[in-house]
């Protein structure tokens, strides 16, 4: 399956769009027009694309593009004003706040798969990465099946989790699973020694490694369990509002402005240690650029 | 033993843990208190009113929540208000509930159950001949229990009331599992963001204590205080 | 509402490839059940201690025993968890701090652990007021015959006030199973969990949390019954003619 979303089809979309919600609003569109509100879901730990800084204000990257697709909702519907709540989620709660209406956009680090699309829906692809898992240097693990009988830890409610426990029953390795709430407190788990790794995409493993007390001691596995494309989440069913999102974010790429907000996020000092993540766009995710995708097969990356 | 502990993350987080943090907290237990109470002593009357229409839902559902941890219902309640709202609404998708509300609504409804148990056995303790007073007085059932019963099963119950009130507060911690700042939620944050868990739970453990010990030695003041000499 | 309900998810295999849905609820279940039954007896041991001192006529052991109530009632059950789970290992010797953490199935014993002291200030409470709420008689009367106070608390005291406290230490019980699941917030995976992981794999939030709440009313039915049936085979009838060599 390749890339459902092209260029003109965006194009189209966005003019349609314009014209066409004059009249009769649906769904999440018409909500925001009534309140005069919308909602984010955010993260707490997943830096660099949606996390508290040291004032305890929700930044990121992600946060960065839905304030860009807020900026065009906001034109689209012609509000002069327009409200921005914040909800947290976790992993957990993500899918289901997302299902009962508490929140409209989720700008994290949503993997999207053909799965979830069945409960929710995703705009266009916004970083690709891969789940992996890290561990203490000094403990030398080199491939999952190092972990043989380890204690390792995952955040529930992700892929990488179900992943690694499928895996973890394919390969009739015995590993005890243990779930965090969050990536902060999973990473925590290795840090202190409760668990020899911890699997998860390999972005949020770099940027905590990165931020972490003593980066040097950890070390990221070098095979990767999969592919993860990144996409933010939307309700499910409701095309009107996919569509001014998807457009806003096609322009975004096409703009060249990801190209500065990709730098700030990924090349240059983030807060809240001043840390440089030094992350060139991947090929991968390059090639979402040129090409935006809301795809959630793997293998169309 | 804490030479390498750095005290000082929390003198550089007390706003965040205390403006944030704490009033979410002590909001939160002061609605879910107030709002628990009446539903409670609403229950209360229900199982108490002879008539198995209101009995048995009533009787029903104290028995439901008590039987069921409140992580779950916390869970159960962040997922299902909204859908609850839709349907109260007749709208035509479930209606948008902020996490506090979601969160108000869970411990209101959950307590509730347990203010109920109080509330009865409050009423219950007011002796029969009250309510036969009343009655020959030609009070309405409205105005004895207004007026006669409620007041008196009140006072005898406030010690309890505010037991139940310092567990709530402890309880209201229990938002962690959403990821919702409240005070705990607020020191796990600066904890996990600065590596620095022991001194924030430690932390976090002595403002609980001193608060929920502090309120629980009034609370015995005032049941000595208020104890009704029979 | 619009929420895609499936009642056949129970059935359908969850990721780990052996198990169905259902059959991961029950073996939540179980972790429930021990970390509740292993906690329980914790809590009933050092809950009797702490109790009984508190009933003691010497002060400093009163204070002791008040002092232990307060410290484990005042601060919430998660807060403690924390201190147990992730504070504990790092404030004692290095070498017994990683020997913890690297015990399998840690946060089962954290688990029983934390919750056993909680619930001990509560049973301690319990036991308190059932040895106070018999008459200072008997304990005069123990003493009067030359039993030694250990003898009077062992052989009279305590048979006696643990028939009458039967019905709050069910309730006690009940707690402490439902108290079990905040042991997710530090890794156990008992049914609140499971239903927890449940949800977010097969994303039947619904059906999930439906099956754990049935699961825990019978439990708590089934406790309910088994502590009734006790009460009425140890009651105390008017606390005369109950014989102390029953209790054993």
């Amino acid at each position: 399956m390749f890339a459902k979303f092209m260029l003109p089809a965006a194009a189209a979309a966005s003019l349609f769009s314009a014209q066409a919600f004059a009249q009769d609003l649906t769904g999440t569109l018409k909500k925001i027009k009534d309140t005069g509100t919308i909602t984010l879901g955010h993260r707490e730990s997943s830096v660099p694309f949606s996390y508290y800084d040291d004032k305890q204000q929700v930044i990121g990257y992600a946060m960065d593009l839905c304030s860009r697709i807020i900026d065009s909702v906001k034109r689209d519907l012609k509000l002069a004003k327009l409200e921005v709540k914040l909800n947290p989620v976790t992993s957990a709660t993500r899918i289901p706040l997302m299902a009962n209406g508490t929140v409209d956009l989720e700008c994290g680090s949503t993997t999207n798969n053909l799965d979830r699309q069945k409960q929710v829906a995703f705009t266009i692809t916004h970083f690709v990465t891969a789940n992996r898992f890290v561990s203490k240097l000094s403990s030398k693990f080199k491939t999952v099946d190092d972990l043989k009988g380890k204690t390792i830890v995952s955040t529930s409610g992700t892929t990488n989790i179900k992943q690694i426990t499928e895996i973890n029953s394919q390969k009739n390795l015995g590993l005890n699973i243990l779930t965090a709430k969050d990536h902060a407190e999973a990473f925590l788990m290795v840090e202190t020694d409760r668990a020899a790794a911890f699997v998860m995409d390999d972005i949020l493993l770099f940027s905590l490694v990165a931020t972490s007390k003593s980066p040097k001691d950890y070390v990221i596995s070098a095979d990767a369990l999969s592919v993860e494309p990144y996409g933010i989440m939307l309700r499910r069913d409701d095309p009107a509002f996919k569509k001014v999102v998807d457009a806003a974010m096609v322009a975004i790429y096409k703009s060249g402005a990801i190209n500065a907000i990709y730098d700030k996020w990924f090349l240059k000092a983030i807060p809240p240690k001043g840390v440089n993540l030094n992350l060139p766009m991947s090929a991968a995710f390059k090639k979402v650029v040129v090409n935006p995708t809301d795809s959630g097969d793997p293998a169309a990356y | 033993m804490f030479a390498n502990f750095d005290f000082d993350v929390i003198a550089r987080s007390l706003r965040y843990l205390f403006f944030d943090g704490m009033t979410f907290t002590l909001i939160l237990t002061a609605l879910a208190t107030a709002g628990g109470i009446v539903f409670g002593t609403m229950l209360a009357l229900m199982r108490l009113s002879g008539f198995p229409l209101l009995a048995v839902p009533a009787t029903g559902y104290v028995n439901l929540m008590r039987s069921v941890p409140l992580v779950l219902m916390i869970f159960w309640f962040y997922f299902l208000v909204p859908y609850i709202g839709q349907w109260l609404t007749g709208a035509e998708r479930p209606i948008q509930v902020g996490y506090f509300t979601s969160s108000l609504v869970a411990f209101t409804l959950f307590e509730a159950a347990y203010f109920c148990e109080i509330m009865r056995a409050g009423i219950q303790s007011i002796s029969r001949g009250q309510l036969a007073a009343a009655q020959a007085l030609g009070m309405s059932y409205p105005q004895t229990m207004g007026y006669i019963v409620l007041p008196q099963a009140f006072r005898n119950m406030l010690p309890v009331l505010l037991t139940q009130t310092i567990i709530l507060f402890q309880d209201t911690s229990l938002v962690y599992v959403l990821s919702i700042t409240d005070f705990l939620g607020a020191a796990s944050k600066v904890a996990q963001r600065d590596g620095r868990l022991v001194e924030m739970y430690l932390f976090a453990a002595v403002v609980y204590f001193v608060i929920s010990f502090a309120a629980s030695q009034g609370v015995r003041a005032l049941s000595h205080r208020t104890a009704i000499i029979r | 509402m619009n929420y895609h309900w499936n009642w056949g998810i129970f059935w359908d295999i969850s990721p780990d490839g052996a198990h169905s849905y259902l059959q991961t609820l029950l073996l939540g279940t179980t972790w429930t059940l021990a970390t509740a039954f292993f906690a329980w007896c914790l809590a009933l041991l050092f809950g009797s201690i702490i109790g009984v001192i508190r009933t003691t006529p010497n002060a400093w052991l009163v204070r002791l025993g008040n002092a232990y109530v307060e410290l484990f009632r005042n601060i919430p059950l998660l807060v403690q968890m924390f201190l147990w789970y992730f504070v504990l290992p790092e404030v004692v010797p290095q070498a017994i701090g990683t020997w913890l953490k690297q015990q399998p199935n840690a946060s089962f014993y954290t688990a029983v652990v934390a919750l056993g002291f909680y619930t001990s200030a509560r049973v301690a409470e319990q036991v308190r007021a059932g040895i106070l709420s018999l008459a200072q008689g008997q304990r005069l009367a123990a003493l009067a015959l030359g039993l030694t106070l250990p003898q009077a608390y062992g052989f009279v005291l305590l048979p006696m006030a643990y028939r009458i406290m039967l019905p709050p230490l069910t309730s006690e019980l009940l707690n402490i199973i439902k108290n079990s699941s905040v042991a997710l917030t530090i890794g156990l995976m008992e049914l609140t969990a499971r239903a927890r992981s449940m949800q977010e794999f097969s994303f039947q939030v619904f059906e999930a949390f439906t099956a754990a709440t049935v699961i825990y009313i019978v439990i708590n039915i089934a406790v309910t019954f088994a502590m009734r049936a006790l009460e009425r085979r140890t009651a105390v009838s008017g606390f005369i003619g109950a014989s102390p060599a029953a209790a054993h």
